[in-house]
């Protein structure tokens, strides 16, 4: 929905009364898109994210060098300061530093949605069991179960997780989703215990509906809008704690294009050759930003609407 | 309920959390695939150096069994050795320790004591040039990854313009009595180690404050904002009360609650950055210590830096708990 139609909105926006031609949106679901997009830092986060979509479904397309994603070499061209026909400069086997970078908004966004996956499967079923079953002895060991995976701090436990593992990208997701699931079993918790009292769960239990069925047709879609926030917002916090892993060396390697692991190798060519730190850091930064600034949008646009 | 009784029982709550991260560390270092014997020897080694190692370790055990030596190690602060450093984990973290512990209470004091104010001041003149200023800093510096913050500070100020050092803690360090340079320096009277120290901790300390400064500003201005709309604040001005009195002292004082919090949650954000700034600087600290532990699959290091890390979070956040009757009376006296 909001992929598909941000610029019939911004049509929109420029005839507010005027209705599309040829699409068809929902007068709810248009009124929440205009608001999504009335911001300016709102359109920018919708872009930015777009951007790295389409980075990272067609990297071949948009990369200048598509080779160099992979472990190519040119010593021809080592340790090229940014120009125009590298304009994040060169690496140490003279691959183009925005070719990989390209590649890897793929890397990011599959690890990021790889690890909400993991995190909401594992989170939901067990914040609502806590919640729906409050008091019961499965629910005091789930919620005991949360409190101390969030008594450490993520980055320190997703640390101590990927020790366990081989050094790759599939072991950051793991220790990630490790550290994640807890956010969402304490949100699904909370709002599952004060929805668990409105009279529709009475309703349904009067009918005579199972607790199961209870819990998962009636709490669970009317717990989704916040889940879904999180997540948008948490997107971008995965990125960043993806990166810091594989700069510490327990994510991704090379060749793999990671963001961070790029960090982490140009550091050892500081500070003569900067950009091959900087400028992978700063694609970092604008892809936490853009997700960040769509996220908060969402719920704004959201929170506006309830 | 009373604060008393309150306090005793946040204070009684630690023991499960602990035990249960106790267990949960046991876990990952134990249960967990990756084989940190073979690790330890190499892929050469022999069936029976395998063995003897194991027996070492006590791997050969049951995993119940293991737990309580585990346990029994943990209370009298024994780790085991590290398979990096070759020595006790116990003395590699209390040589690392001071260096950190140093860094992020740099880190700390800088948030406060410029992200508060800035916040207060930014909620008086609210929508004028401060105001933007920490608002343009504050909401890019929460997406900013602290190691890119970092390289850039030490490519900007450290090599270009020579201001800082790259990297280390000391070119000189002060006698040791605390492990803390700046303390050591100021009570050994050494001006010259003392300046070497602080010019080396500024690069990390802001790197590592940076982006929590800018959140502890944003949440003090709208903390703040919404006491200086409140009745009492028009009540005090009317009785002529002197308008900075009226802020730092009357508001600043209620809005306090809401700023604790996000210390508490700061110092959380504090620690594991560490991890990323201590290895961009070199900084001889735990979270160094640790990323290079964990890189090497060094595991008894691994259940010492997490353990730590750990058990000061946990601390950390009953002392906002504790802080909160300190700062609010009404918890005190409800």
């Amino acid at each position: 929905m909001a992929s598909s139609t941000p610029g019939s909105a911004i049509t929109e926006l420029a005839l507010p009364r005027r209705d599309l031609a040829g699409v068809r949106v929902r007068p709810g679901a248009r009124r929440w898109l205009r608001r999504l997009l009335r911001n300016p830092l709102s359109i920018a986060g919708a872009a930015i994210v777009l951007g790295l979509l389409t980075c990272a479904l067609l990297p071949q397309l948009l990369a200048p060098f598509p080779e160099d994603a992979g472990p190519s070499v040119h010593f021809d061209r080592t340790h090229q300061p940014p120009s125009r026909a590298h304009w994040f400069g060169t690496d140490e086997v003279g691959r183009d530093i925005f070719s990989r970078a390209v590649f890897g908004a793929r890397v990011s966004l599959v690890l990021a949605v790889v690890v909400l996956a993991i995190a909401l499967g594992i989170g939901i079923p067990a914040g609502l069991v806590g919640g729906y079953w409050n008091g019961t002895a499965a629910s005091a060991v789930i919620m005991r179960v949360t409190d101390v995976f969030l008594s450490v701090p993520p980055l320190a436990l997703a640390l101590a997780a990927a020790a366990a593992f081989r050094p790759d990208i599939w072991s950051a997701m793991v220790a990630i989703s490790f550290t994640w699931w807890p956010w969402y079993t304490r949100l699904v918790y909370g709002e599952v215990l004060a929805k668990r009292e409105e009279p529709f769960v009475e309703a349904a239990r009067a009918l005579g509906q199972r607790d199961l069925s209870i819990a998962v047709k009636q709490i669970l879609p009317n717990v989704v809008s916040p889940i879904v926030i999180k997540a948008t917002l948490d997107v971008s916090f995965v990125i960043l704690l993806g990166s810091s892993l594989s700069f510490l060396g327990v994510g991704a390697q090379e060749p793999t294009p990671d963001w961070g692991a790029m960090v982490a190798r140009g550091r050892t060519f500081l500070p003569v050759h900067w950009w091959m730190s900087t400028m992978p850091g700063l694609v970092i930064f604008v892809a936490v930003m853009g997700f960040n600034l769509l996220g908060d949008a969402l719920r704004d646009a959201l929170d506006v609407w309830e | 309920m009373h604060y008393r009784q309150f306090l005793l029982r946040r204070l009684a709550q630690i023991l499960p959390t602990l035990l249960g991260l106790l267990v949960l560390i046991f876990l990952i270092s134990r249960v967990m695939p990756g084989d940190p014997v073979r690790l330890a020897l190499g892929p050469e080694a022999t069936r029976e150096q395998i063995e003897a190692y194991q027996q070492k370790l006590g791997l050969d055990r049951s995993l119940p069994a293991q737990f309580v030596h585990y346990l029994g190690g943990v209370a009298r602060g024994e780790f085991g050795e590290s398979i990096r450093t070759y020595r006790d984990v116990r003395l590699d973290l209390l040589d690392f320790l001071p260096a950190t512990v140093e860094l992020v209470l740099a880190a700390l004091g800088l948030a406060v004591l410029v992200g508060v104010p800035l916040g207060v001041l930014a909620a008086v003149y609210q929508n004028r040039w401060l105001d933007n200023l920490t608002r343009l800093v504050a909401v890019p510096g929460v997406a900013m990854p602290r190691f890119w913050v970092g390289i850039l500070l030490q490519v900007g100020l450290a090599y270009q313009l020579g201001l800082f050092p790259l990297v280390g803690r000391a070119t000189r360090p002060p006698q040791k009595l605390t492990g803390l340079h700046l303390l050591d320096a100021a009570l050994t009277g050494d001006g010259a180690a003392f300046l070497d120290s602080a010019l080396h901790l500024a690069l990390p300390a802001l790197t590592l404050a940076l982006p929590t400064l800018a959140q502890l500003a944003r949440i003090t201005r709208a903390s703040m904002i919404d006491v200086l709309r409140r009745q009492f604040m028009l009540v005090h001005r009317a009785y002529g009360v002197p308008p900075a009195r009226l802020v730092w002292r009357f508001g600043l004082r209620n809005g306090l609650t809401s700023i604790l919090t996000l210390v508490g949650m700061t110092y959380g954000a504090l620690i594991e950055n560490a991890f990323l700034v201590e290895v961009v600087f070199s900084w001889p600290g735990i979270s160094a210590y640790g990323a290079a532990a964990v890189v090497a699959k060094d595991f008894n290091a691994v259940v010492g830096v997490t353990l730590v890390v750990g058990v000061s979070f946990i601390l950390a956040n009953v002392l906002v708990d504790v802080l909160y009757g300190v700062v609010d009376p009404r918890v005190r006296h409800h």
